[in-house]
C-alpha cells in the first residue's frame, strides 16, 4: 500500500476512536466541538508561544549586535593606541560571535516560518469549527439517532483529520522553541558571563586596559598643556573637559 | 479526489493524476522501507510538486476525510516513520 493510502488510513483509525466513544451518536457530536473549541485555543497559545520565542532570539540577536559594535570600536581605539595586542583579542571576540548571530538568525527563520504555518493552521481549523458547529446543530434538530449515525461519522471524521494535522503542526512549532530555547539559554549564559560583559564594565579586559592607555595619554595630555602654560604665563581660558574620561 | 498535505491543508486532485502520483508515492514507499534519506527527500518533492501542479484547494468550510494524505514538504524520514510507526503519535 501506498505511503499516503497508509497515512489516511491512520488518520482516519483515530477519527473511529472518537466515534466509539458515545452510546448516543449525537453525544459525540458536542464531545467533538467540545474538544475543538479546546484545540483552538490550544493552537492560538501556540502561536503567541511562538510569537514570544521569535522575539527572544531578535532581542539576543540585537544585544549580540551590539556586543559586536562596541568590540569593533574597541578594535580601532586600541589600533590608535598602538596595541596591536588588544585590537586582536577585540576582533578575536567579534568573530567568535559572528557564528552565534549567523545561528539566531537561522533560527528566527525557522521560528518565523513556524508561525506562519500554525497561524494558517489556526485558520483553517476555525473554518472547519464553525462549519462544524453548523452542521452539529442541523444533524441534530433533523435526524434521529439511527439516523444521524453516518452524518456524525463523516462530519467528527472530517474534522478529526485537521485537528490531528493541527496537532502535528503544534508538535513541531514546540519541538522548534524547545530547541530555540536551549540555544537561547546558552547565548544568555555567555552574554552574562565575562566573556562578552558589557564592554565599559571594568571586569572587560580589553576596555581595562585600553582605559589605561588612553588614562595615560590624557594625562600626559593634560600635563604637558599645563607646563605650556605655565611656560607662557598664559591664563587657562576655559577648562575643557577631557573628552576621553567622559567615555568611563 | 481529496489529498490533504499535512501542514497545508486539503487539495481537490483530478483522479487523471492518480497514476502519476501513485508511481510517486512506490518510490516514497520504497525510500522509507530502505531509510534512504536523500531518496525519501527526493521522492517527496516530487510527490509534493506532483500533487501541487494538478491541485485546487478543497472548500476551506468543507468536512471532508481525504482520500490520501501526504507529509508536508520539510518532513524528515525520521518524522515520518514514526508517524506511520505508531497512529497513537497523531495528535487531536
Amino acid at each position: 500500500m501506498g505511503l499516503m493510502k497508509r497515512l489516511s488510513m491512520l488518520f482516519q483509525a483515530k477519527a473511529s476512536k472518537a466515534l466509539d466513544r458515545a452510546e448516543d451518536p449525537r453525544e459525540t457530536l458536542d464531545y467533538s466541538y467540545e474538544r475543538q473549541l479546546e484545540m483552538l485555543r490550544d493552537v492560538q497559545r501556540g502561536v503567541a508561544d511562538v510569537a514570544t520565542s521569535r522575539k527572544r532570539v531578535e532581542l539576543q540577536a540585537q544585544q549580540l549586535q551590539q556586543k559586536m559594535t562596541k568590540l569593533q570600536d574597541q578594535a580601532r581605539q586600541a589600533v590608535e593606541a598602538g596595541r596591536e595586542d588588544l585590537a586582536r583579542e577585540a576582533l578575536t571576540r567579534r568573530t567568535a560571535l559572528t557564528s552565534q548571530i549567523e545561528g539566531l538568525r537561522t533560527q528566527h527563520e525557522q521560528l518565523q516560518a513556524e508561525e506562519a504555518k500554525l497561524t494558517q493552521a489556526s485558520q483553517r481549523l476555525q473554518a472547519k469549527v464553525d462549519a462544524f458547529r453548523i452542521r452539529k446543530e442541523t444533524i441534530k434538530a433533523t435526524y434521529t439517532a439511527a439516523e444521524a449515525q453516518t452524518k456524525i461519522g463523516e462530519a467528527v471524521s472530517g474534522i478529526s483529520e485537521e485537528m490531528g494535522d493541527v496537532g502535528l503542526a503544534m508538535q513541531r512549532a514546540e519541538d522548534k522553541t524547545l530547541q530555540m530555547q536551549s540555544r537561547a539559554g546558552a547565548i544568555d549564559e555567555l552574554l552574562a558571563s565575562g566573556a562578552l560583559d558589557d564592554a565599559s564594565a571594568p571586569s572587560d579586559p580589553i576596555q581595562a586596559e585600553l582605559n589605561r592607555v588612553t588614562d595615560g595619554s590624557t594625562v600626559d595630555a593634560e600635563l604637558s598643556r599645563l607646563k605650556a602654560e605655565l611656560g607662557s604665563g598664559a591664563q587657562p581660558a576655559s577648562l575643557e573637559a577631557p573628552r576621553q574620561e567622559e567615555k568611563r | 479526489m481529496i489529498v490533504r498535505i499535512l501542514g497545508e491543508g486539503q487539495f481537490d486532485v483530478p483522479d487523471t493524476a492518480l497514476d502519476e502520483l501513485n508511481e510517486l508515492d512506490e518510490v516514497l514507499v520504497t525510500a522509507v522501507e530502505s531509510d534512504d534519506t536523500d531518496a525519501f527527500t527526493r521522492a517527496l518533492g516530487e510527490v509534493l510538486a506532483g500533487v501541487r501542479a494538478a491541485a485546487t484547494p478543497h472548500a476551506a468550510a468543507a468536512l471532508d476525510s481525504s482520500d490520501l494524505i501526504l507529509p508536508g514538504p520539510d518532513s524528515s524520514l525520521a518524522e515520518v516513520r514514526a508517524l506511520l510507526g505508531d497512529e497513537g503519535l497523531i495528535p487531536g
